[in-house]
């Protein structure tokens, strides 16, 4: 496997070799030390191992819209936006995940071992997204479509004018936000789960156990009577 | 005063069009949402002239020596920067406000102008893509439709921070226009108000901004130029960060700028107006020794030659059009032409809008009478796309040679040598906000310090 050491390469030069890759290659980015944007902008399927923290927007714009893309671990904890507008393809993280967690993300699948922060799944588009400890306050903000899935606890205000996403909570929920409300699960539901449990190795999670967060629809239309909602 | 001249005063306070707008305010229970940009009254570059040559500059033979239009914009960081032929781009404007149609006749004008159009919240369509030589790929809060494939194939990247019409605020679509082919664009269900966010989902502040920029440049491998777009409000601050933050390029929008649909009170009562923000701007990089390094696009309510020179004169390196563009498609218009050459006349469908030709800015209804801003099949097939595409390069190529009229009558041999010595204000405002000399004056309000 090819190693690329962040002590001898610049940002530039490691996402340059990454990009020049071609479906199947594995490549390992070594001593990374917390550097923003590694791994951004790949589209091909391609194993990327990070052995470390890494930054800000790791494995941000990745994969294509065919579902496909690299498939990217963080042996670390990473920053803001991790696997942002991600289209294809996995993210994994090993350790915990700072705010904006696969934000506007619109395909493949995106797991945080650890915790995530504030506004995980913010804006997302269609990716599966799994959080396997706690989410912090306002998660699914907006979320468009896609699944996310909190194997801990979730943060006030979850799912806050969310539309089509659904959020599925094996922990408690601090409180919802604006126009989010609990739905019975169904076959479905639970079929969903086990799926993205089974993906993500959260066996901690009981898919029969969890709670469903979906939209209330009561905001997709302009009404002045909902000016308290936001 | 007669007893009728006394009773029929208008109320200052509370003239006809407030007492209107209250009156409507009550009866629906809403507040008024409405497309393209200010309509009131406020300095613009209409207050300024231009010092043409005399005895102490002399000028260049118009029609005869040349005046040099081409821009380049983005040279700071990207390895292909875009060569403009013209100082005048079109602004970035929506699929799902346009009609596909609409975006492919801006596209093919620009193109046949050597100029550069601009995506806009909807994504990248591929007839837009196709139809645009030079294309501006926008980086909105909403991210609807944002792929990276798209991104590899921009001629150049704008981060959208705010516009003129509503800094501040995100943008709308009205559920009439969300049909099947724009809400699975923008992963919405069909026939929702949409409501744009107003920030960013995976960045806040002048600090993350700096590391978006890079992601952006790393996922395009540094070669195409990044803008950041600013509605005009504090402008020397937000310059200066985006600078800072690397851009190459600071667009600044002034709040005439137009919108497709926000609401009313945003667009008239958020911003200031074009003319004080490119001196603003401009001062901004000077200050910090990037002007030249760092180019200024300066749009919001530019309609003319004279605009674009004064812009030009006060520091833009180039000027962006959104509803200049769309009134040279056929905006306003009160006819169009039907494929058969038959001119139809249109009159009763602005009046079934509560308005005129001259007068309209129902974007938001998707109802637009000559097929520009609407996503309804029947009225999209009134936009002819060659003709429309015709009338704009028009335009287009009249506007410049207004701008290279003045220049050239400036005595300067390229359009970006105009500069704030060649104007002076036709008022005190002007004077103070573009810091020029009132007219048949040496004074410039508020200066020196």
């Amino acid at each position: 496997m090819e190693s690329l050491s962040c002590d001898d390469l610049g940002t530039r030069a490691v996402n340059h070799r990454l990009h020049a890759l071609t479906d199947g290659e594995r490549v390992q980015v070594l001593h990374p030390r917390g550097r923003h944007n590694l791994a951004v902008g790949i589209s091909r399927q391609i194993a990327v191992t990070i052995d470390g923290n890494a930054g800000y927007f790791v494995g941000g714009l990745c994969g294509s819209s065919d579902g496909s893309g690299p498939d990217i671990v963080v042996n670390g904890f990473v920053g803001w936006s991790v696997a942002e507008n991600l289209m294809g393809g996995s993210v994994r993280v090993r350790g915990s995940a700072s705010q904006s967690a696969g934000s506007s993300a619109r395909g493949g699948t995106i797991v945080i071992e650890g915790d995530a922060s504030l506004r995980a799944g913010i804006s997302l588009k269609g990716a599966k997204l799994a959080i396997g400890g706690d989410a912090g306050a306002m998660s699914g903000f907006m979320a468009q479509s896609g699944v996310i899935l909190i194997g801990g606890n979730a943060g006030h205000g979850l799912g806050d004018s969310l539309y089509e996403a659904v959020i599925y909570v094996a922990g408690s929920i601090a409180s919802l936000g604006s126009d989010a409300v609990i739905e019975e699960i169904g076959d479905e539901d639970l079929r969903a789960v086990k799926e993205l449990v089974g993906e993500s190795g959260f066996d901690h999670i009981d898919a029969t156990r969890v709670t469903k967060v979906v939209s209330a629809r009561q905001l997709y239309h302009f009404s002045t009577h909902n000016h308290g909602a936001y | 005063m007669t007893s009728d001249a006394f009773d029929q005063q208008t109320n200052q306070s509370f003239p006809p069009d407030v007492i209107a707008r209250i009156h409507q305010m009550a009866d629906s229970g809403q507040y008024p949402i409405r497309g393209l940009g200010a309509r009131r009254k406020v300095p613009t570059f209409d207050d300024l002239v231009f010092l043409t040559a005399s005895v102490s500059r002399y000028p260049l033979e118009g029609y005869r020596e040349r005046c040099e239009t081409r821009t380049v914009l983005g040279s700071r960081h990207a390895t292909r920067p875009i060569t403009l032929e013209i100082p005048i781009t079109i602004a970035g404007m929506s699929f799902g406000a346009l009609s596909a149609t609409a975006k492919e006749a801006l596209g093919r004008a620009a193109t046949a102008v050597g100029t550069s159009t601009t995506t806009g919240d909807g994504g990248m369509t591929p007839e837009e893509r196709k139809a645009s030589s030079l294309l501006v790929y926008q980086v909105l809060p909403s991210r609807y439709g944002f792929d990276p494939a798209d991104l590899r194939q921009a001629d150049a990247v704008e981060i959208v921070v705010g516009q003129g019409a509503k800094p501040g605020g995100g943008g709308m679509l009205l559920g009439q226009k969300v049909n099947a082919r724009v809400a699975a664009m923008r992963t919405l269900p069909p026939g929702i108000d949409q409501r744009s966010a107003s920030r960013h989902p995976d960045w806040v502040g002048p600090d993350d901004l700096r590391i978006k920029i890079e992601e952006l440049r790393e996922a395009t491998e540094w070669a195409v130029p990044i803008y950041v777009k600013v509605g005009a409000t504090r402008v020397d601050h937000d310059v200066k960060l985006a600078v800072a933050a690397g851009a190459d390029v600071v667009v600044v929008d002034g709040m005439q700028g137009g919108t497709a649909a926000t609401q009313d009170v945003f667009i008239e009562h958020a911003g200031i107006p074009t003319l004080p923000a490119v001196r603003m701007a401009a001062e901004a990089l000077e200050e910090i020794g990037m002007r030249g390094e760092v180019q200024l696009v300066v749009s919001g309510g530019i309609r003319s030659g004279a605009d674009v020179a004064k812009a030009l004169a006060l520091g833009a390196d180039a000027v962006s059009m959104g509803v200049a563009a769309l009134l040279a498609l056929g905006c306003n218009r009160d006819s169009y032409l039907a494929a058969n050459g038959e001119m139809i006349n249109v009159v009763a469908d602005y009046r079934a809008l509560s308005t005129s030709a001259g007068h309209c800015a129902h974007c938001h209804t998707g109802r637009c009478p000559v097929g520009i801003t609407t996503q309804d099949p029947e009225l999209e097939s009134r936009l002819d796309v060659a003709r429309a595409s015709e009338s704009v390069a028009n335009f287009l190529r009249a506007t410049t040679m207004e701008v290279t009229a003045l220049a050239r009558a400036c005595g300067k041999s390229d359009v970006h040598h105009l500069e704030p010595e060649d104007l002076a204000a036709l008022t005190v405002e002007a004077a103070a906000m573009a810091k020029v000399p009132l007219a048949g004056t040496n004074w410039i309000p508020g200066w020196p310090h």
